[in-house]
């Protein structure tokens, strides 16, 4: 069982996730601290400790859209939130399979702050509302990268095998 | 069954007669672009070689191409010590590709790459930039990547596990209107498709007005492409795309453009006809929310920005050196212009813009991102709204959650510095 400790709507951009001017900080150690760092209140929660790991974040559609930086995923992978969004770009998707962060799509997700969510492989389940929503599976060729622990590993294990 | 252009790239890089959208393809890379992120880069490819006895070792270093252009000159011993970490690693490392803070041959990557003729029709870009869409422009399959998935690509040479996307086609028409130009075609395209309405697929460009657009209006389609969830945009190779490379790219080697076969498959077509289109402007917060410049005339401004990797180029500045020349930028408003390439810079120089700029009151800056994003020079106070060429207005974009940012083509820029207020170029004598 997992809390929804926040709730955001469409296309929220990666500027909004981890502004640029924090982009000269790269160590997935240091960016958790300017995770939504311009959302002074959600911010402050995270840095405080005031959210408990496993937490979820319920986003709508297109969630990590704009620019490819990494740390918009490190950033939230650091405060070890999951995230059930009714859709997610391209590449922050990718970034976010490649380090591990997990990433539910449920194209149909309903829940706010607050709400208690039983989430599986196949659909999460709203304990408040009692409902129950679909998760749309990742495709196979990113499941295989998540499967080896992410793209380090899974490069690493190419690379001795091609040598 | 026939291929897209991009079917047809990712086919041949990947060693296949042929592929279809939803194949999974490790693609052969032609050409791995970063920029300062290439710090981050670094410390995941020495990550990759922990424990395995190798020596970390790029595969190819002439495929590989780093351009310092986020944070030029550096802001910060931080940005200064990550600057000189990648330009320890690239010596090393022997990538020649390499672009330092210069002004001769330094710039923004996505003119860089272009210019200098690194990008070929056919070939496989990858870049850890969003926006490396960009080069879709020389018929190119270019995507973004993260700084990881770079890591892999500098150890292994190739991308992996590539879903092939889909493909719509957009077939544009008409002749533009004088002050109209590319990115009111993309402003206006973004409105229609939505932020995400190109999720996951390419936008191939087709039709009379792509035929006519120079290289410089093709790389803002494409450039913008990815304000639509665009994995890529692709305008096919033709004489145009020759002829860049030839006498602007100074390519003398072959070059052969891929072409989509008659009975490609294509998940949509959108059809445009701009010989009506008026100028677009994105309005605070997202790119997708465009509206006909009508709607917002008037609006006061308190910061112009021309420049970036979206309109930057020289085609940008004669456009607005023309509006601009004998007049001056309003004295209620700031006006920045960041041309893309130190090239452009010296040819912007020689051809009098400059001169122009400066005696109208803009302040002329060194090639570079900075402002687009907030990391670097041009920061907005709170309540204060910027007009710009840039392509994102995401809250916060230009370093302040309290600032708005509007979108425009470089000919209302120009036109609005000069009123302080957004205004239509047409309505004006030049």
């Amino acid at each position: 069982m997992a809390t929804v400790v926040n709730r955001v709507g469409d296309d929220i951009s990666t500027d909004v996730i981890y502004p640029g001017r924090y982009m000269a900080t790269v160590l997935p150690s240091e960016t958790p601290q300017y995770a939504f760092a311009d959302d002074a209140s959600f911010n402050g929660m995270l840095k405080a400790g005031h959210v408990s790991k496993g937490s979820v974040l319920v986003a709508g559609s297109n969630f990590g859209c704009g620019s490819s930086r990494e740390q918009a995923v490190s950033a939230i992978k650091g405060h070890e939130l999951v995230i059930v969004a009714k859709s997610v770009a391209r590449i922050f998707l990718q970034n976010a399979v490649n380090l591990g962060l997990r990433i539910v799509i449920c194209p149909t997700i309903v829940a706010n702050e607050g709400d208690e969510l039983e989430i599986s492989e196949t659909q999460v389940v709203n304990l408040r509302s009692n409902t129950r929503f679909p998760v749309v599976p990742l495709p196979t060729a990113r499941q295989a990268i998540v499967d080896a622990g992410g793209l380090i590993a899974y490069t690493r294990r190419k690379l001795v095998a091609r040598r | 069954m026939g291929m897209t252009v991009a079917e047809k790239i990712l086919a041949r890089a990947s060693g296949l007669p042929a592929v279809t959208a939803g194949d999974v393809v490790e693609p052969a890379v032609d050409l791995a672009m970063s920029h300062e992120n290439a710090a981050l880069v670094v410390n995941q490819f020495l990550e990759i070689y922990e424990g395995t006895l190798l020596s970390p070792k790029i595969w190819n270093p002439d495929r590989v191409a780093v351009i310092f252009d986020h944070r030029v000159p550096a802001e910060s011993p931080k940005t200064a010590s990550n600057q000189k970490k990648v330009r320890e690693f690239v010596a090393a490392q022997l990538v020649r590709k390499f672009h330092d803070i210069r002004g001769d041959v330094g710039g923004i990557c996505h003119q860089i790459l272009p210019e200098n003729g690194y990008v070929r029709p056919g070939a496989v870009v990858v870049g850890t930039d969003s926006h490396t869409t960009s080069h879709g422009a020389l018929g190119a399959f270019a995507f973004g990547i993260g700084a990881t998935e770079m890591a892999s690509v500098w150890a292994l040479g190739a991308v992996l596990n590539v879903e092939v996307p889909g493909t719509i086609k957009v077939v544009v028409k008409g002749r533009f209107q004088k002050h109209v130009s590319a990115k009111d075609l993309i402003l206006h395209l973004i409105g229609r498709l939505t932020a995400q309405g190109a999720n996951f697929k390419v936008l191939e460009f087709h039709g009379d007005t792509i035929r006519r657009m120079p290289t410089s209006g093709r790389l803002v389609l494409c450039n913008m492409s990815v304000e639509a969830g665009a994995t890529a945009g692709i305008v096919p190779a033709d004489e145009e795309t020759l002829r860049y490379l030839r006498d602007e790219a100074g390519v003398t080697d072959a070059v052969t453009p891929v072409l989509p076969d008659p009975d490609a498959t294509y998940e949509r077509v959108i059809e445009v006809n701009v010989a009506k289109l008026e100028p677009q402007i994105a309005c605070p917060h997202t790119v997708d929310n465009v509206k006909s410049i009508d709607q917002v005339m008037g609006r006061a401004i308190n910061q112009v920005v021309i420049g970036s990797c979206t309109n930057g180029r020289l085609d940008d500045l004669a456009v607005a050196a023309k509006i601009m020349k004998g007049r001056k930028v309003a004295a209620s408003t700031r006006m920045l212009i960041f041309p893309a390439s130190a090239r452009i810079f010296q040819q912007a120089l020689a051809k009098g813009y400059v001169k122009t700029f400066m005696e109208a009151g803009a302040v002329v800056m060194n090639s570079g991102c900075g402002p687009c994003l907030g990391v670097h020079e041009g920061a907005l106070g709170d309540g204060e709204v910027a007009l710009s060429t840039t392509n994102r207005n995401f809250k916060g974009r230009m370093g302040n959650p309290k600032s708005e940012v509007y979108l425009c083509s470089p000919a209302v820029a120009a036109a609005s510095a000069l009123v302080g207020a957004i205004t239509d170029p047409r309505l004006g004598g030049n």
